[in-house]
């Protein structure tokens, strides 16, 4: 492609075109407009969702502010998640060190919000001066006799997947810290779902309905005390590639916990996660709910998906997420209303996830990993897409140039997930893609 | 004075945002121009989508993208490789490199790597580099804006002959008050450097092929002659003499600086307009004159809406001086007046702004955050908040209007079509604000009025 630079090329392929091996997973390209955001940005993400701990930004004021309930990440108690906490720091401290501002700043937040736990955030500057969080942190929470957990969090380190590394390595340390009796052998944890307008809740349901136990949200709708009794769950499900998968791994060696990888995106991958659910447990009877559960749900969607699908048939569909996972169960969900998926890429994809793409597109799909707006808009036009699926920063690519579009992550404010979330899907994409405002577009004109 | 604030050693709910994304919208107001920012990917990740939520509008922002190697043995390779893969591929005019706090720390002499990068790549020619120094950890997004601003002047002008033009420095202004601030201009005769200008950069129409560069924006070569101007203006009475672009016109090339608030109000905007009529010789266009008169007469209609209401004015110092003085003309008692940022004048501003007019001196407290704004407004009893989306979770606890002014707005559409400046945004925010009350009123009635 000749839009893209030089070094981009081997980081876009086509489904088909042979060999694929994707150039992907490193620091994104100086002066390349990457999509992406930094390590700060993954752990915030993941850690974000947990209502009844305090999440502390240890820099000067910018990453906190850009952080501020920045996703829906509903809670059903507690929302000191939704308040942004920093402790802005000034020139002198970072000449002198921030140490001292982060113990005071620790303790005043501590004292006038009582959380459950606190998270302290790394940015870049710290991990330049050297503040030792680590010391700061063990003597807060000796002092207080809650966990305060340093987040190694420094942007500068890595990508998005390092953030969500980070991420993982703290909630660790939650892990174990509480009582696991009562609970059931039928029993999970949900990972990677972040509750963003309530699909665990859904989730949580279904899990429930076929007999099983949920003892932890990680992390959406999360409370401290939960994940401090993770390790009493017979089995992680784990969604979203990236973000989890690393707490999981952690959880199958310090407890032996096995892991799911699962998807709750798309009628199809949502049927078969519940049923890789209910084939862990080998519970015949459990089975038997899963399938009713299945068909109930099913039947009270298809009426009006199939509506859907009548309208959007033979559509173009291009996606673009952060992780590459959800991107899969994309590829599916549009495939279930009829459409075909033409482009498709994620800002943190494994040369594995890229592979598996490659597998489920059709001939010619564009496939691109951390990819820019150059490339992007560049993407749209070639392939003449109808509907452009991404987040905030996507959405203006599309707009401007008269294509309808999906918000899949922080802003979307319906459900997604689930067999009631597939038809918010399609809603979502047909309330766009049938707007009658693309026939005043410049692409539409003559 | 009521009682002093505690002194919190933390921050939530920040009211200003960080430096390096004001210098990027003043970047993106020149034409042709890329902002680019030296630090790790986040950075400029997090603000534009910070900026997209607001204008929903593409705002490419480059960046170096620094990995860990690169904090420890120097980002310069980064900056000159992700320099170049702009000017490639994006073919900027000018490229405004702004710092962050990483690149600032670790002690990157960026105007030594620009001499180089320029040495090794551009004998051949490229795009202008401007470069502004801002890092997060001193001064906020307004001082980025205004650095970014001083940095344009400061490294493009180059003396020329007097041209009769004037020089605007308007400060951040929402586009459509660009817009607005320029139509005035020319309605007054005159021909005037507005810098900078994103009223079109950042609201720009559909199109059939994505802008990496939009249309619009101040002019390079209006930039390079602002030295030959006849006048400078320049809005904001908290702008420090070391961020001035016009201080640096007058100091250099000796083009007097006419210092103004925002226009915001009837005042402020009578003494923008005898400024114009100064420097055109000529009287206030009839267009404005009616514009004022129907200003005036609607003030007069819904005045008793809104006299007495007790308001809570945040945001950027110099637009909330603005809209304070503008409260005050209308009755409003401003209750408190708070900034995230501290020029250190702002109290003195919002004393002269309220002057002869309000009936209390409102508290007015800089460095301020959400936190504290909402303690003193559950003390003081607000009837309303004006300000910036931000709030809105502060005004929804109490219960209490938010109309929203400024930038960001991220929770409703327009927020770049919102006209503050001038006769005709006085005319916006003054119905926003009668109506508001009257609504308030309205929804609480056990009657539902049907008339005023």
């Amino acid at each position: 492609m000749e839009t893209a630079l030089q070094e981009r090329q081997d980081s876009i392929h086509r489904t088909g075109e042979a060999p694929f091996v994707m150039d992907c997973n490193k620091d994104s390209l100086a002066g390349a407009v990457s999509q992406r955001a930094c390590v700060f940005c993954g752990s915030r993400v993941v850690l974000y969702p947990i209502a009844d701990a305090l999440h502390l930004v240890h820099g000067p004021i910018g990453c906190a502010v850009y952080t501020w309930d920045i996703r829906g990440a509903l809670s059903s108690g507690p929302e000191l998640h939704r308040l942004s906490f920093s402790t802005d720091m000034q020139e002198i401290d970072v000449i002198f060190g921030g140490e001292k501002k982060l113990y005071h700043a620790l303790i005043e937040l501590i004292d006038r919000h009582a959380p459950k736990a606190a998270f302290v955030y790394s940015t870049c500057i710290v991990g330049i001066i050297g503040d030792d969080m680590q010391a700061v942190c063990r003597r807060v929470s000796e002092e207080k006799g809650i966990p305060v957990l340093p987040v190694q969090s420094e942007g500068f380190k890595g990508n998005k997947r390092e953030g969500y590394k980070a991420a993982c390595n703290a909630m660790r340390q939650l892990v174990g810290m509480g009582d696991t009796s009562g609970i059931s052998r039928y029993s999970l944890n949900i990972l990677g779902d972040f509750n963003l307008a309530g699909e665990i809740w859904l989730i949580r349901e279904y899990f429930t309905k076929m007999g099983v136990e949920v003892v932890a949200n990680i992390t959406g709708d999360g409370r401290v005390g939960d994940i401090q009794r993770a390790h009493g769950a017979a089995l992680n499900v784990v969604q979203c590639s990236g973000s989890t998968m690393d707490l999981a791994r952690m959880m199958e060696e310090d407890y032996s916990i096995p892991s799911l990888r699962v998807s709750y995106f798309g009628v199809e991958d949502m049927a078969e996660s519940l049923y890789a659910v209910a084939a862990f447990f080998k519970d015949e009877e459990m089975m038997r709910r899963t399938r009713e559960l299945v068909k109930e749900e099913l039947s009270l969607i298809m009426p009006e998906l199939m509506r859907y699908r009548q309208a959007l048939a033979g559509k173009r569909a291009a996606i673009y997420v952060g992780g590459a996972f959800k991107a899969f169960s994309l590829v599916k969900a549009f495939r279930t209303i009829g459409m075909q998926v033409v482009m498709v890429g994620s800002q943190t994809g494994t040369p594995e996830d890229y592979a598996e793409l490659a597998e489920i597109t059709d001939p010619g799909t564009i496939i691109v990993d951390d990819s820019n707006p150059l490339e992007l808009s560049a993407f749209l036009k070639e392939k003449e897409v109808d509907i452009f699926v991404g987040g905030v920063k996507e959405r203006p690519i599309a707009y401007k140039l008269g294509v309808a579009f999906c918000d899949h992550n922080h802003e979307r404010k319906e459900m997604l997930a689930g067999f009631a979330g597939m038809l918010n899907f399609a809603r979502e994409v047909y309330g766009s893609v049938m707007s009658p405002v693309w026939r005043f577009v410049p692409r539409r004109e003559n | 004075m009521g009682k002093i604030l505690p002194n919190y050693v933390s921050t939530t709910n920040a009211c200003k945002l960080c430096k390096p994304l004001g210098a990027s919208l003043a970047f993106r107001g020149v034409e042709g121009a890329v902002p680019f920012l030296h630090g790790s990917q986040g950075c400029a990740t997090y603000m534009r989508r910070y900026i997209i939520s607001h204008f929903n509008e593409p705002i490419d922002i480059a960046s170096s993208s620094l990995g860990e190697k690169n904090a420890v043995y120097g980002g310069g390779a980064n900056l000159k490789l992700g320099l170049k893969n702009v000017t490639q591929k994006y073919h900027p005019a000018l490229i405004g490199i702004a710092t962050t706090c990483l690149t600032e720390t670790i002690g990157d002499d960026v105007k030594m790597l620009l001499f180089q990068y320029r040495q090794e790549f551009m004998q051949d020619g490229g795009p202008l580099l401007v470069q502004v120094s801002t890092p997060s950890y001193s001064g906020t997004h307004m001082e980025g804006f205004h650095a970014a601003v001083r940095a344009l002047v400061e490294q493009l002008t180059v003396a020329t002959e007097a041209n009769g033009t004037v020089n605007i420095l308007p400060g951040f202004l929402s586009a459509a008050d660009l817009r607005s601030l320029k139509e005035m201009v020319v309605d007054c005769g005159l021909t005037a450097t507005v810098l900078p200008d994103f009223s079109e950069t950042l609201d720009g129409p559909a199109l059939r092929d994505y802008p990496l560069i939009p249309e619009g924006g101040t002019k390079i070569s209006d930039i390079r002659a602002m030295s030959g101007a006849q006048a400078t203006v320049e809005f904001g009475y908290t702008l420090p003499d070391q961020l001035s672009g016009g201080s640096y016109l007058k100091k250099t090339y000796g083009v007097p600086l006419q210092r103004l608030g925002m226009p915001v109000g009837i005042r402020e905007t009578d003494r923008l307009f005898e400024t114009l009529a100064e420097f055109s010789g000529r009287p206030m266009p009839g267009k404005y004159a009616l514009a004022r008169g129907r200003l005036v007469d609607s003030l007069v209609d819904g005045h008793k809406y809104v006299f007495g209401k007790r308001a809570v004015v945040y945001g950027e110092e110099d637009l909330v001086i603005g809209l304070t003085s503008f409260l005050a003309e209308i009755g409003v008692q401003p209750v408190l007046c708070a900034s995230g940022g501290t020029s250190g004048g702002f109290v003195k501003a919002i004393g002269k702004a309220v002057e002869g007019f309000a009936v209390e001196m409102p508290r007015v407290h800089e460095g301020m955050d959400f936190h504290e704004i909402g303690e003193l407004a559950a003390e003081l009893k607000p009837d309303f908040f004006l300000g910036h989306s931000k709030g809105y979770a502060l005004a929804r606890g109490i219960g209490l209007p938010l109309i929203r002014v400024g930038f960001p707005i991220h929770d409703r559409v327009g927020g770049q079509r919102l006209l503050h400046i001038g006769y005709h945004g006085a005319q916006q925010l003054f119905d926003l604000i009668a109506n508001a009350m009257i609504m308030a009123k309205q929804d609480s009635s056990e009657v539902g009025y049907s008339y005023m």
